[in-house]
């Protein structure tokens, strides 16, 4: 059974046409992220799905139930939000346990809920405190328990690690992939971070736009984009795009070759003159410029190359990707 | 950190301005309560004199105790403060919460016409409110008051809550919405203690011209089991003689209630006003 199906969905806020003929599909079990630059109507979509917002048109059905017309409550979902949004006067177990009683589920049933969330996020110490006495990892970590108790058909995760450091953004990542494992439940999780959506993501949506770009696993849309977007907006550092004419003297396509597939040639087609080096240690990246155009080089391990030096690049013929002039993907 | 404030130069300078206005504000009330306990030679000898064993007296307070019903009075403006706080409150964070979260057709037209109420002053309109207090037999009722200071707090009370309304996160309101919570446990349960420090404010700007009131009292409920505090005192004030002392105590007793209550709202108050600036 699917966790979710969008049917065409569509929402504007007055003239402005947010999101554009949405299909997609969730499968059970499946961890979905949905990704593209700020403004391309992410975070309208999710909450669309939540209920927070009513769709213009189109149908949204959640565990085989057309749930249009359903309030937020009764969707089956549960949401953590980007600012955490904890119920300000309540202890940490009251936040987690407001829905249930407002479901009026037994007594029994609540603390066996909140504590079998409270020890998978390691919650215990901390239930008869207040948001205000928290950090902002354990305040994550409580928005999620706040869902994790309903046990919901669906989670749905707005932005919810970008108000972490980067340390603990690396961590919570970790944790939140362990608790889809621990859960198996369907989660669509919304970010602007391509990093954050290679690593969770069983299946990605690249939006932009208000429409769908592409869907895939990561690596299929990392090594099989459909457009110059995609092809962009996947990896770090993003691709380079040169335009045909540099490469072989004609032609109106772009091409598109990512920066691992550079490589120091003496030979090579690309002359280059090296205007910044990050040395990562592990990786070296090469910030150049081809004539007017910025290329970006990482080459594995370490090199003694300056700013100012002048270098030659090569690559693979077949790694790189063709665009036509509308930013479509050539075979 | 900000060096002025470590400047001792500064730091006397502010705090001598601040104790000078302080004196200033506070010397009426003081010669109010001095001479509230004064015999009413003494009084008019030495205005500025602190009660001594020969002046002092407690003759006002014993006149105020006397003459007509001090309590009833009192009750009276403690009801219709109390009562109108209440309504300005209830009324204006609803309306607020109304115009700040849901986007409705005449929204802005709604606010702006809200606010109109602050620009115009309501006892422009005393002849018709009487004449419709007369209408449906409320006069000489407190609910004539309570009613007519409720129409004049609304407006403020809507602008400014609403302002502050709109600072309180959708996300909290939402996590509420998924949550089960109906749109009245989001209101009082979320938004209200969120924007308590907001409340408070508009609390002690109506509270004082309500409970030092004239004016309506006197037109609207002047019967004698209606009177309010404020209105309760001038029996004490005629055309060719005033009861000084009993016009002080009546006074000093009527400042009572109001500091007692300011000072449970400042707290929130001094919050309120720095919150909208400092953040």
């Amino acid at each position: 059974m699917t966790a979710l199906t969008l049917n065409n969905v569509n929402k504007s806020f007055g003239n402005v046409h947010v999101l554009k003929d949405i299909t997609l599909e969730v499968e059970e079990g499946e961890f979905v992220v949905f990704v593209g630059p700020s403004g391309c109507g992410k975070s309208t979509l999710l909450r669309v799905i939540a209920g927070l917002e009513d769709a213009s048109s189109g149908e949204i059905n959640i565990g085989g139930q057309q749930v249009n017309l359903v309030p937020p409550s009764k969707r089956g979902i549960a949401m953590v939000f980007q600012s955490y949004a904890l119920y300000p006067h309540l202890s940490v177990r009251g936040n987690m346990t407001l829905a249930l009683k407002q479901e009026k589920q037994p007594k029994s049933e609540i603390e066996g809920r909140v504590a079998k969330a409270s020890r998978m996020l390691n919650l215990e110490p901390y239930l008869d405190r207040y948001p205000s006495e928290l950090s902002g990892g354990q305040r994550q970590r409580v928005a999620i328990g706040r869902a994790i108790v309903r046990d919901p058909k669906l989670f749905l995760f707005d932005e919810p690690l970008s108000n972490l450091d980067a340390a603990l953004r690396m961590n919570t990542r970790i944790e939140i992939a362990n608790l889809h494992r621990a859960l198996d439940a369907s989660m669509i999780y919304v970010t602007h971070d391509q990093t954050e959506a290679m690593t969770l993501a069983d299946k990605i949506v690249v939006l932009r736009d208000g429409r769908v770009e592409q869907i895939g696993s990561p690596m299929e849309l990392y090594n099989n984009p459909a457009n110059q977007f995609v092809a962009g907006f996947l990896g770090s550092p993003s691709m380079n795009f040169l335009p045909e004419s540099l490469l072989q003297d004609s032609g109106q396509n772009t091409i598109g070759i990512r920066p691992e597939d550079l490589f120091l040639s003496d030979d090579g087609p690309l002359a280059a003159r090296v205007s910044h080096v990050e040395k990562l240690g592990g990786d070296t990246n090469v910030i150049a410029k081809v004539q007017d155009h910025d290329v970006t080089a990482r080459l594995f391990g370490q090199h003694a190359i300056a700013e100012g030096q002048e270098l030659r690049f090569g690559y693979a013929s077949e790694r790189a990707y063709r665009f036509n002039e509308a930013g479509q993907r050539l075979a | 950190m900000n060096k002025a404030r470590h400047n001792p130069l500064n730091m006397v300078a502010m705090h001598g301005a601040l104790i000078l206005y302080t004196l200033i504000a506070l010397f009426p009330v003081f010669v109010i309560l001095i001479n509230s306990f004064k015999s009413r030679r003494a009084i008019f000898r030495e205005p500025l004199a602190l009660p001594n064993a020969d002046s002092f007296s407690m003759i006002g307070y014993e006149t105020v105790m006397k003459q007509g019903d001090f309590f009833l009075y009192f009750q009276n403006s403690m009801i219709v403060t109390v009562a109108s706080l209440s309504f300005i409150l209830l009324f204006g964070a609803m309306a607020a919460y109304a115009l700040s979260e849901y986007q409705f057709k005449g929204n802005l037209i709604m606010g702006l016409y809200l606010a109109l109420g602050i620009m115009i002053p309501i006892r422009i309109g005393t002849v018709a409110i009487l004449e419709m207090m007369v209408a449906t037999g409320l006069v000489n009722s407190l609910w004539a008051l309570i009613l007519v200071y409720t129409a004049q707090g609304l407006p403020l009370a809507v602008f400014i809550l609403s302002e502050f309304m709109r600072q309180v996160s959708d996300d909290l309101k939402n996590a509420g919405r998924i949550d089960g919570l109906s749109e009245y446990t989001i209101f009082f349960r979320l938004v209200l203690p969120l924007v308590r420090p907001a409340m408070a404010t508009v609390a002690v700007f109506n509270m004082i011209p309500i409970w030092n009131d004239l004016w309506f009292p006197l037109i609207l409920a002047p019967a004698e089991e209606t009177k309010t505090l404020t209105l309760g005192s001038q029996v004490f004030i005629g055309q060719f003689v005033t009861d000084w002392n009993a016009v002080l105590s009546a006074l000093s007793m009527a400042i009572l209630p109001v500091l007692v209550l300011y000072v449970i709202f400042s707290r929130q108050l001094i919050r309120g006003i720095t919150s909208g600036a400092v953040k």
